[in-house]
């Protein structure tokens, strides 16, 4: 059957995969045909994203990207891969007149410089292949649009861009192509975790013009996309997920 | 300090489309299709990580061969 999305043949690396985002693109690519390589902090969450995933050959390793020999490590341990989707991170909602160092030094460390150093820890080691597509999940909050204390988080997700345009263009001699997605309010546990209320919820939901806030599958398809070679053409670009809620 | 062989191969990796067997010592870089400013870039980040050793533009301008370029890197240790 004609499938130019297919990820038949791939290996792909899903980090931050026991969960939300991670976890459904995990199992979305495999659906697509990927062999999977997880990779997250906690053993059992991620043997339970393997048991969901479909297909055979898939993998795990535990790897906590807060820790800077465990991103090398990890990236030392994964095979050469067509495909790389980054998805650990952290919330960091926080007023600015409360902002602590210690805070926005530890939503940076994972969103943003974990991501930007197994970028280069993949590289330095060869494990992106010649066409491989490494895809960033970044964030529409305050790189399409700005929402109140969501200066630490947004700042990290807008670092993650920024890197990940530079990226596009020194890697494409490689023929790799680097993108993001970038969500709005996607419904999982990271969301749940936020301190947000259901009333705000609500209110927010007005702002959708689709009438819904989006889901983990909404946001892995667009990743598997970019992950193909459906999108083979596409580097440096941002994709907004977001049900229209940042026109 | 590494061999000129080692630097040779070091150089090499910096070229994503040039088969690495098509470097050598007495290769003229700056006439290769692929270097670029980019390349230029990575040869001295690489030399500036493998050995400790920053070196310029010029540097680059004023070497011709891969050879003169490992000479310059090693007169910069001494």
């Amino acid at each position: 059957m004609y499938n130019p999305y297919s990820l038949e043949g791939k290996t792909i690396l899903v980090t931050g995969a026991s969960s939300g985002i991670g976890r459904q693109t995990a199992i979305e690519a495999s659906r697509l045909g990927a062999r999977i390589i997880a990779s997250a902090r906690d053993k059992e969450r991620l043997e339970e994203t393997l048991s969901m995933l479909e297909g055979s050959g898939h993998s795990f390793i535990i790897a906590d990207l807060s820790i800077d020999e465990q991103v090398e490590d990890l990236a030392s341990q994964v095979e050469p891969l067509d495909g790389f989707s980054c998805n650990a991170g952290i919330p960091g909602g926080q007023l600015v007149l409360f902002y602590k160092e210690e805070q926005i030094e530890n939503v940076f460390k994972v969103n943003t410089f974990s991501a930007m150093m197994l970028t280069r820890h993949l590289l330095k080691k060869k494990k992106l292949k010649r066409g491989a597509s490494v895809v960033y999940t970044s964030s529409a909050g305050n790189v399409f649009c700005a929402a109140i204390a969501n200066g630490i988080y947004g700042a990290s997700k807008c670092a993650l861009d920024g890197f990940m345009r530079s990226a596009a263009i020194e890697l494409a001699a490689k023929g790799i192509r680097c993108n993001s997605v970038n969500p709005s309010v996607v419904m999982t546990a990271f969301q749940k975790n936020s301190g947000i209320t259901q009333e705000q919820y609500q209110k927010e939901l007005a702002n959708y013009p689709l009438g819904r806030f989006g889901t983990p599958v909404d946001v892995a398809l667009a990743i598997c996309f970019l992950l193909s070679d459906a999108s083979s053409f596409i580097t440096g670009t941002a994709v907004k997920i977001d049900g229209g809620s940042t026109l | 300090m590494k061999t000129l062989k080692e630097f040779v191969e070091l150089f090499a990796e910096q070229f994503d489309a040039l088969p690495e067997e098509e470097i050598s010592a007495s290769t003229v870089f700056h006439d290769l299709d692929e270097y670029s400013s980019l390349t230029a870039l990575s040869i001295i980040s690489m030399i500036d990580e493998e050995f400790e050793v920053t070196i310029k533009g010029d540097d680059l301008k004023k070497a011709v061969t891969v050879e003169d370029l490992y000479n310059t890197v090693k007169s910069k240790l001494q």
